[in-house]
């Protein structure tokens, strides 16, 4: 670093530093940027403190999926049965949750703990059967997780009847969904655990780098001895189990079991990762970013909601970002070949 | 006696205007200079043999004879004039047509419709596919290739598919006909085919510029031969009577003592024991050998001819159906390739890109891949990211990477320096047994050097190295013993008193063509 930039210091415009921190940093600072000044601009309760930890409280579900979501694009894949996974989980967590109740009323906890297990427990084996496919069938990621979405969607509509879960004890709903700690909304706790949890792996121990092997060459990955199949297995349990515990806490938020919900996570959690610099091809990508890349979403989102924007018009601003980042990434990696560090 | 041959000799071509000639033709890739100023002519009707190295620029040249690609500078010249072919399609319509080793076929289409790929026969903007069908009959007709024009590719053999590579050539009036290595895959009656049709093409005046490593098929077809090394022209030669020491020493340089270290060898016990293996694919056949600790044994033969499957079938990169892999007494037949690594048994493959490197990520990261559960970078579960930076770091020195950054992405180094990252992956750990598959393809001559002396170092310390290659004078310099591997089957095992170019090549070449 240091003598590149020796060298060509005399000659660097502003331009070309806009260029080096393109390249440094992709797409999204530029877009964080820019979506605060105008959003500040277009209304004046978007740039206070309690409407960002609303923003923030909003955009954990999404952040925990986005987490999940980035797993699966590092190994060159991707889940399109998030959506459905947070179904699953709500109405099995829901419904398990309600019965243990009804059954035993005074065993509020139990009925809490035995709920949560049995949603994530539900949600996860979604993924189980996406990692079979992908790891020892050599499904590709899109047929897959596709299928599975098909197939879990039905399963939530089949168990509720389309009907939403209700009796979970008052509790679930006040801790997980409305409840604060040190001022800070519960998910948002989670959410955090979450992060710094999967950031240790990712980043501290060897299983971490395997994903990023996988992603990055799947050949170079066997031949050094990692084990790819078992890998993407992991991969896709993993993004599964994160999708759920999304799934959980959605439900204690929503205070019913619901299958509808989730519809938009798989856009939205691979907009998320791309507008982060999570590379489509596998094997780039850093976990810090993505947890930007759903705040910016939900930043989006919460902006253009004061901005008064019509929900149906949200969906078109959010389709035409993911396509832009995507381009940004292509113009980058360009630029990445003439910039080299 | 060669040099002269430039602009006078040959009966055939006495004074005939060249087909197609380049005139100080350079390609530059980023970092790599592919071609350095290279001449060449082809005269109508012969058969120019371009010969050379892997990564001496052969395949750079056809390509831009065929309008694959474009010279950085210098110019192409056809039938005397100064021309410029910007695509492969536009050097068609000149009747200059290339069959490249990777096919250029639809497998889901069928014969005809593949022989008329982007010229389609059309009527009032429609196809007019009987037409199309009677053409391609006629062109398979002519050619003598029995290829029904209805079949489907991926239902060809891959002979089948050559032809009808081949085939697409003489869609237009073709004047110069490139081959690249064409007979990789064709059996001798095949090839038999092949060579009674270049004798036709060149009875009617078509020049042929042919790539190829056999040397009897230099002696058989060939008129002139233009060698090439490091991109750069060296001579051209007549076929018929220069000898083969000749041409493997233009091919080679003669740097060829210099570039290769002095080793003295002093094999220890039997680390590798292969006995009677074979893989379902029949890519290796019985295969039986042993490697020995200290030693380099060097396994030769053509590409495909089990060489490198041998290996990767041992590092349980590739299936086995029959016969037992013994490593230091215990055997290891089945196991993952990871199982083996913990063991201290490593295999480097061949190509870099596609099997060996992340290209997008650091140097650090690729050097590490095989080491992440070794102590020195461990700290408990976790990873030791201080060890990890110590350990590549000390290996970045070693090797002289170049620039020396490790953080930067191996996708962004030369093709010296992306193997160097590679192959620094044999020092991460303690290995007993290492297989080099390929060290120095795509490598300038100055890394070559420095990578046998690793090599050779390591060798030194006691580890079996196991060195497969397709470049002769590295198995002949390097190796204490060698294999020589034809059609999946060991042809010939032969020791140091008898290691020679002649035994080596004739185990190559003589029993092929018998």
């Amino acid at each position: 670093m240091a003598d590149s930039a020796t060298t060509t210091a005399p000659r660097r415009s502003a331009s070309d530093m806009l260029k080096r921190l393109f390249v440094r940093l992709g797409i999204l600072p530029f877009l964080l940027v820019i979506a605060i000044v105008v959003f500040t601009l277009m209304s004046d309760n978007f740039l206070t403190g309690r409407n960002l930890m609303n923003v923030l409280r909003q955009s954990v579900y999404l952040m925990i999926v986005s987490l999940g979501q980035m797993l699966a694009l590092l190994t060159g894949g991707f889940d399109l049965s998030v959506g459905t996974i947070l179904a699953i989980s709500s109405v099995v967590g829901a419904m398990t949750m309600a019965s243990v109740y009804a059954m035993a009323p005074d065993m509020v906890w139990l009925a809490i703990l035995l709920g949560c297990l049995g949603g994530v427990t539900a949600g996860t084996l979604i993924g189980v059967v996406n990692g079979v496919g992908v790891a020892f069938f050599n499904v590709s990621p899109f047929m897959m997780s596709l299928g599975m979405a098909s197939v879990g969607f039905g399963i939530a509509l089949y168990l509720t009847g389309g009907v939403p879960v209700y009796g979970m004890p008052v509790a679930f709903g006040d801790v997980f969904g409305f409840g604060t700690l040190l001022g800070i909304p519960a998910p948002v706790w989670v959410a955090a655990g979450l992060v710094v949890a999967l950031y240790v792996f990712l980043y501290q121990t060897p299983y971490g780098r395997y994903f990023y092997a996988v992603g990055g060459n799947l050949k170079a990955a066997s031949l050094s001895g990692i084990n790819t199949k078992a890998t993407l297995f992991f991969t896709y349990v993993l993004c599964a189990a994160f999708a759920a515990i999304a799934g959980m806490l959605l439900t204690a938020r929503l205070d019913t079991g619901e299958a509808n919900i989730g519809a938009s996570m798989p856009l939205e959690s691979i907009a998320a990762c791309v507008i982060a610099g999570v590379s489509l091809r596998g094997g780039v990508g850093r976990l810090e970013n993505v947890v930007l890349g759903a705040l910016f979403i939900g930043l989006v989102q919460n902006g253009m909601n004061l901005a008064r924007i019509e929900s149906y018009l949200q969906t078109v601003v959010l389709g035409a970002l993911l396509i832009l980042a995507v381009i940004a990434d292509q113009i980058r990696l360009r630029y990445v070949a003439s910039l080299k560090d | 006696m060669n040099t002269s041959l430039h602009h006078d000799e040959g009966a055939h071509a006495q004074g005939a205007r060249p087909l197609i000639q380049t005139r100080a033709v350079t390609k530059d890739y980023p970092g790599v200079r592919a071609l350095d100023g290279v001449d060449f002519e082809l005269r109508p009707g012969e058969v120019h043999v371009l010969f050379g190295e892997n990564g001496a620029g052969k395949s750079t040249l056809i390509s831009i004879l065929a309008g694959a690609n474009q010279p950085s500078s210098g110019t192409i010249l056809v039938r005397g004039e100064e021309t410029h072919l910007g695509s492969v399609h536009e050097a068609r319509e000149l009747g200059i047509s290339a069959v490249f080793q990777e096919f250029s076929l639809i497998p889901q289409m069928t014969v005809a419709e593949n022989l008329f790929l982007g010229a389609e026969h059309a009527r009032y903007g429609f196809l007019d596919n009987k037409r199309l069908r009677r053409e391609a009959e006629t062109i398979l007709d002519e050619l003598g290739f029995h290829i029904a024009p209805d079949q489907t590719v991926d239902h060809l053999t891959r002979a089948e598919q050559q032809m009808v590579e081949i085939a697409k050539a003489f869609r237009d009036e073709l004047s110069v006909l490139i081959l690249d290595e064409p007979t990789a895959s064709l059996t001798n009656h095949e090839t038999d085919q092949l060579f009674k049709l270049i004798g036709e093409l060149t009875a009617r005046g078509v020049g042929i510029v042919y790539i190829t490593h056999r040397m009897a098929e230099i002696r058989r077809i060939g008129d002139r031969i233009t060698v090439l090394r490091d991109g750069r022209y060296i001579d051209t030669v007549d076929a018929k009577t220069t000898s083969e020491d000749e041409l493997v020493r233009l091919m080679t340089g003669r740097m060829v003592g210099a570039i290769f270290p002095k080793i003295s060898f002093s094999p220890g016990e039997e680390v590798l024991r292969v006995d009677r293996l074979t893989t379902p694919d029949d890519a290796v056949r019985d295969v039986s050998l042993t490697v020995r600790a200290g030693e380099i044994v060097g396994f030769a033969g053509l590409v495909g001819s089990g060489k490198s499957e041998t290996m990767q079938a041992c590092f349980g990169a590739r299936p086995a159906s029959a016969g037992t892999v013994t490593y230091k007494g215990q055997p290891i037949g089945g196991s993952s390739p990871g199982a083996n690594i913990r063991r201290g048994f490593l295999y480097l493959p061949a190509d870099r890109r596609t099997e060996g490197l992340m290209m997008m990520r650091s140097v650090r990261e690729n050097m590490s891949l095989a080491a992440l559960d070794a102590k020195q970078v461990r700290n408990g579960p976790f990873l030791s990211r201080a060890g990890e930076v110590a350990m590549v770091s000390e290996l970045a020195d070693r090797l002289n990477l170049s620039p020396n950054r490790i953080e930067r992405a191996v996708d962004h180094f030369s093709g010296g320096n992306q193997q160097k990252a590679m192959l620094a992956r044999s020092l991460t750990r303690d290995f007993d047994l290492i297989v080099f598959d390929e060290p120095t393809v795509g490598v300038d001559v100055g890394t070559r050097a420095s990578i046998y002396e690793f090599i050779a170092g390591l060798a030194g310390q006691g580890v079996a190295v196991v060195l497969i290659s397709s470049d002769l004078p590295e198995i002949l310099h390097m190796s204490n013993r060698a294999y020589v591997f034809y059609r999946g089957a060991v042809q010939a095992e032969l020791p140091a008193s008898e290691l020679t170019e002649e035994n080596v090549l004739s185990h190559f070449f003589e029993r092929e063509a018998a």
